[in-house]
């Protein structure tokens, strides 16, 4: 077995590996390698072919593959050492990595820091449990989007998806763009789980319905797909009998949720937060075991790279800071909770000391679609501020910055909690 | 006949709901839009609506099968069907640097179609 040491190992080379290794690099840490599965850099980013991308973080829109390249560009100006094809087996909490490729065999790699960016899987037609058949025809929506887009083979003709994540819109349109009868897109909540410009970008402009309240609840045919069952469902989300209609489909598509893929961290026993399903983090994005951080949808599942970039920034400045050993911790910590509305908060907790830093962007998701909203931030119960959003919806992340001033200015503080109110009279 | 529309601005991800007072093509009101891009999004989708299309294209010798594209600007979303076809019917031969013009001029929109990735030659 081959051992090697390194300064930073950052595992998973899509936009949050590549974001946090540039980033330590241009911090002072030059002894950095990427580890990645695929064959190539990017992550899911070279299969997201549509735009809307890099609005936030550039100023200027651009594709999936288009973001992926310049951050591929930035590593490869860097004497960054990338290992592609090569799966990681196992993380220990000293911070030993264990992988392999078809080159060198089996390696240790011993870190001083590391950074899990393996980013989230697709929900699948197990995890849902449709009843019916089960024919071919039934995949995932980024599956598809991968057959499509990559491999170049449409995978149906006439198609039906279920649920109204991003990646089922965009697969939606895609598929029309590509020849297919797009059917419907069936989402069992009353509102979409998607970006609003993606239903009016990939829906209302080809005129495909949004079935809101439906769902799928049989599948029919041996060997193809021939059809689904699709019924509305009630407040409970049951669905209704009486309402069943049968849609002729080849293909169904699922687009119901990403699971963040945390088996790897779990072997360093990195302690994960049952609400994102991603590790518990404080501001620098460090996990519970030190030396080891944790960035992009591996932490939590974001609708926008942009935010993804800007959170493994802080993943890598702050790795970099810890292998250069000038990273202290207050010894107090305070605790984000998320109050009313509020499905998740990160950071969890807030515990370095201030360093350079100006501000600390918290990340959040409403738990429903709320219009005319103030944000109120408490600190142990007392109000720090609010400001006014003119709604926020599930499918958004919101990002509120949290000034150090205010946090120097509190002094030790406990808790920080955050809730999310319609306005009154509204 | 005065309509009034309420559109979801697409320029960026914010989403604003943009209400839109016309009279056949003439715009008589526009609110809600957070910024001037939301006020010419408006009037664009009243008038002729226009999007980039970002699809793929495929490759010989490539190291995939397929190179993503996309307009250089945003074509009539009515166009959408016919340039697919265009840019279906064509091979273009790698590698292929991101940036690269592959079809000038596309249905006379004005916009091009470029690459947006490296696309190396096969690996062999």
């Amino acid at each position: 077995m081959r051992k090697v040491k390194k300064d930073l190992v950052v595992i998973g080379g899509g936009p949050a590996g590549l974001a946090a290794a540039k980033t330590a690099y241009d911090d002072g840490i030059k002894d950095v390698m990427i580890l990645e599965r695929d064959f190539e850099l990017g992550g899911i980013l070279p299969q997201c072919i549509h735009n809307g991308f890099g609005l936030h973080h550039f100023k200027e829109e651009l594709t999936g593959p288009e973001y992926a390249q310049r951050f591929i560009n930035d590593v490869e100006e860097r004497d960054i050492e990338v290992k592609l094809d090569t799966m990681v087996l196992d993380v220990t909490k000293e911070r030993k990595v264990y992988a392999m490729n078809k080159k060198e065999g089996f390696l240790e790699i011993e870190a001083k820091a590391v950074v899990l960016a393996m980013g989230c899987r697709e929900r699948t037609s197990g995890a849902i449990g449709i009843p019916g058949t089960r024919p071919a025809g039934v995949l995932t929506a980024g599956t598809a989007q991968r057959y499509t887009n990559i491999e170049g083979f449409v995978p149906g003709k006439e198609v039906v998806i279920l649920g109204s994540g991003d990646i089922g819109l965009i697969m939606a349109r895609r598929m029309k763009l590509e020849g297919a009868d797009v059917k419907a897109v069936c989402e069992l909540l009353p509102y979409t789980g998607g970006l609003t410009r993606n239903v009016v970008q990939c829906l209302e402009d080809y005129d495909i319905p949004l079935m809101l309240n439906h769902t799928v609840t049989a599948i029919k045919g041996e060997g193809r797909l021939e059809a689904v069952e699709i019924s509305e469902v009630d407040e409970n989300l049951k669905p209704i009998p009486e309402t069943a209609k049968t849609i002729k489909a080849d293909t169904l598509l699922l687009s119901v949720g990403l699971i963040p893929e945390n088996e790897l961290s779990k072997k360093a026993d990195v302690v994960l937060d049952e609400r994102t399903g991603g590790p518990i983090v404080n501001e620098g994005r460090e996990t519970n075991i030190e030396g080891i951080f944790a960035c992009g949808n591996v932490l939590h599942v974001h609708d926008l790279v942009d935010w993804v970039t800007e959170e493994s920034q802080i993943a890598g400045k702050h790795a970099a800071k810890y292998i250069k050993d000038n990273y202290e911790k207050t010894g107090s910590c305070a605790e984000l909770k998320a109050g009313e509305n509020v499905s998740y908060v990160i950071p969890q907790k807030i515990e370095l000391e201030a360093g350079d830093r100006k501000r600390i962007p918290l990340y959040m998701r409403v738990s429903t679609p709320l219009t005319a909203v103030d944000i109120n931030l408490y600190a142990d119960g007392e109000k720090l501020y609010s400001f006014s959003e003119p709604f926020a919806k599930p499918g958004e992340m919101i990002s509120v910055p949290l000034a150090q001033k205010t946090l120097d200015d509190l002094g030790n503080v406990d808790e920080i909690k955050v809730d999310i109110i319609e306005k009154e009279g509204n | 006949m005065i309509e009034t529309k309420t559109l979801t601005c697409v320029a960026c991800p914010k989403g604003c709901e943009v209400t839109v007072e016309y009279e056949g093509d003439e715009i008589i009101e526009i609110k809600g839009n957070a910024c001037p891009q939301g006020q010419s999004y408006a009037e664009e989708e009243i008038v002729a609506p226009t999007r980039i299309l970002p699809t793929t294209i495929k490759v010989k010798n490539g190291a995939l099968a397929l190179c993503p594209v996309k307009t250089t600007k945003q074509i009539p979303l009515e166009n959408m069907f016919e340039a697919m076809e265009i840019i279906g019917n064509k091979v273009i031969e790698a590698p292929i640097s991101m940036g690269d013009v592959l079809i000038e001029n596309i249905l006379d929109t004005g916009a091009d179609i470029v690459a947006t990735r490296d696309m190396p030659a096969e690996i062999k």
